[in-house]
């Protein structure tokens, strides 16, 4: 087994409801799912957050699109109007969340290995 | 299947500030149907009403009437309609302005605008509240009366139905104020395939139609971490489309030529955006079961959705209500190298001593050191070593106005009196705002519908 994190099997999205941010996590493909629903608990999130988080976290299933949702209460400092943070709405929580590291076989390492990072010597005018 | 039998909508607005040209290339680029539009986030309800309390002809988004005044023409030509909730708290005001355009730019005579009214409530809130409607806030159970001095807005977010109507009456423009944004776009779908409104499956795929398009280019490539590098040409992104068929099924596509990709990941990433419990994503008029969503992306910019299942919709309208909820200001100094973290650090603890021993009455003061860890808090892991530069930002919120107003005094003074090779106050004072707090509610619908009007005039 290997520790890799997150970003290398799954892409997200946050946004926010109130005091409250959901973070859609979807697999690169059906395969690498399984190991998100294993192992990417709410617990294990909720641990991840830590004090940025003040409320429980929930997780939801969705297999037909090889994706989980998190909500995550008290995520926001009292929400988009209210809160002090430059990420007032929480559209980053879901790259922090893809900083976690989770546990997989070595061939999905090495077969995803450098996925969701730009690839060396890229550059911008490229797109 | 016949050309004919598939409705195109496209979503030219994810929010008021959105890529103004949008909705003309959706318009001008391909093939459409009916092009929805969303101006009002969270917020946005109590910004108008404080524009309104000023000038009562304003309270609505100017911006949409200005761009009616580019395409709409061509939306005549082409028979594209269009449908808003502008309106904000005004749609009266947008509708007779709007009207005013359409004469100036020739399509009088030639289309009808739609009207839909009845999402506020502020002109029935004591009506509301004495009939024991206690709009309690969805997450701490607290009565609405607990603030409604401070109230700023409240609105219901309406359903399909008035739009429908609208449309029915042969409306080429809608205006509206507060409406579910999927349901914004679901009433064209429904008013051209003749759904009946308690077909929850068809309603349940208008709902994730609507979903789709509702953010704009966020299902066509933007904000998409899928390989967001190899992502061609946002600087031209085809907004999203969606091709409807009559069973429900639709295809999610953009303009040919345009920027952007659609594809199984951008797809994906809208659909679970902003959602709750996925098997129960509740609308006005249905709760659907995104569980039940059956993807194929076809390649070529073209994803097809289909088997989506709702269920009956709940007998409650959510309420968005603003209230005035204190004060808030934020600034920022820039620290440079050597040790620019530290010295950032450094002028953060200058600071904190200073509202102490001017007896600041601040509810919460909040640092982030930009370039490290404002975007992701404590998850950012181990300060950067040697940092080039580093933003020291400090924000603060209180009811006592005046001990804001005090801080916004407070960061200047550091260029001088605090650590050194320090830049960036060129923007002046942190500015003061007042902080609108949002409070979620319920109210039945039926204290909602008697007051909901739709007409629809000829320009």
């Amino acid at each position: 087994m290997t520790r890799v994190r997150l970003v290398q099997l799954a892409h997200a999205r946050s946004g926010d409801k109130g005091d409250s941010a959901n973070i859609g996590v979807v697999a690169y493909d059906e395969t690498l799912y399984p190991l998100l629903v294993e192992q990417v608990s709410a617990e294990r999130v909720k641990e991840h957050f830590g004090t940025w988080v003040t409320g429980p976290v929930t997780r939801y299933e969705l297999p037909n699109l090889c994706a989980l949702n998190f909500v995550l209460r008290g995520a926001l400092d009292g929400g988009g109007t209210v809160s002090l943070r430059t990420d007032a709405q929480g559209k980053v929580l879901s790259a922090a969340l893809l900083r976690m590291e989770i546990e997989v076989p070595d061939d999905v390492a090495a077969r995803t290995a450098g996925w969701g990072r730009v690839p060396e010597g890229w550059t911008p005018e490229e797109s | 299947m016949a050309e004919r039998d598939v409705v195109r909508l496209g979503g030219g607005q994810g929010f008021w500030g959105d890529d103004l040209d949008a909705p003309v290339r959706m318009v001008e680029g391909g093939p459409l149907d009916y092009l929805m539009l969303d101006y009002l986030a969270e917020v946005t309800m109590s910004i108008l009403r404080k524009l309104r309390n000023r000038d009562p002809s304003a309270g609505y988004a100017r911006d949409f009437v200005t761009l009616m005044e580019r395409i709409w023409p061509t939306c005549v030509e082409r028979s594209v309609r269009v449908i808003a909730n502008a309106g904000g708290i005004n749609p009266r005001g947008c509708a007779d302005a709007l009207e005013d355009v359409g004469r100036e730019v020739g399509v009088a005579g030639k289309a009808r605008i739609g009207l839909v009214r009845g999402d506020d409530l502020i002109p029935h809130l004591e009506e509301l509240l004495d009939a024991g409607h206690d709009m309690a806030h969805l997450e701490t159970g607290a009565p609405l009366s607990s603030i409604v001095d401070r109230v700023r807005s409240a609105n219901a977010y309406l359903g399909a139905g008035p739009v429908v109507e609208a449309l029915r009456q042969g409306a080429d423009v809608v205006v509206t104020g507060r409406v579910a944004d999927p349901a914004l776009a679901a009433a064209p779908l429904i008013h051209e395939h003749d759904w009946a409104m308690d077909d929850h499956d068809r309603m349940a795929a208008a709902v994730l139609a609507g979903h789709v398009v509702e953010c704009g280019a966020q299902s066509t490539g933007g904000n998409c971490m899928a390989e967001w590098w190899s992502i061609p040409r946002l600087d031209i992104a085809g907004f999203p489309v969606v091709e409807v068929e009559p069973s429900g099924a639709f295809t999610v596509t953009k303009h040919p030529g345009s920027g952007g990709r659609v594809d199984r990941a951008s797809v994906s990433e809208q659909i679970v955006y902003e959602i709750g419990d996925p098997r129960r994503v509740i609308t006005p008029d249905v709760v659907a079961d995104f569980t039940t969503i059956r993807l194929t992306d076809q390649g070529g910019d073209r994803v097809r959705l289909e088997g989506i299942r709702g269920a009956p919709p709940t007998d409650s309208y959510k309420v968005s209500v603003a209230y005035a909820a204190g004060w808030t200001a934020a600034g920022t100094l820039l620290y440079t190298w050597p040790d620019a973290l530290q010295k950032a650090r450094a002028a953060d603890v200058v600071l904190r001593r200073r509202f102490d021993r001017l007896g600041l009455r601040l509810d919460a003061v909040h640092t982030e050191l930009v370039g490290w860890n404002a975007g992701h808090g404590p998850l950012a892991g181990d300060p950067p070593t040697d940092a080039p530069e580093v933003q020291l930002r400090v924000a603060v919120r209180s009811t006592h106005r005046a001990s804001v107003e005090r801080f916004s005094r407070e960061m200047a003074p550091l260029v001088l009196t605090g650590p050194p090779s320090v830049t960036g106050y060129a923007g002046g004072r942190a500015r003061v705002q007042e902080i609108m707090a949002y409070w979620p509610a319920l109210i039945p619908k039926k204290a909602v519908d008697p007051h909901v009007r739709v007409e629809v005039r000829l320009v």
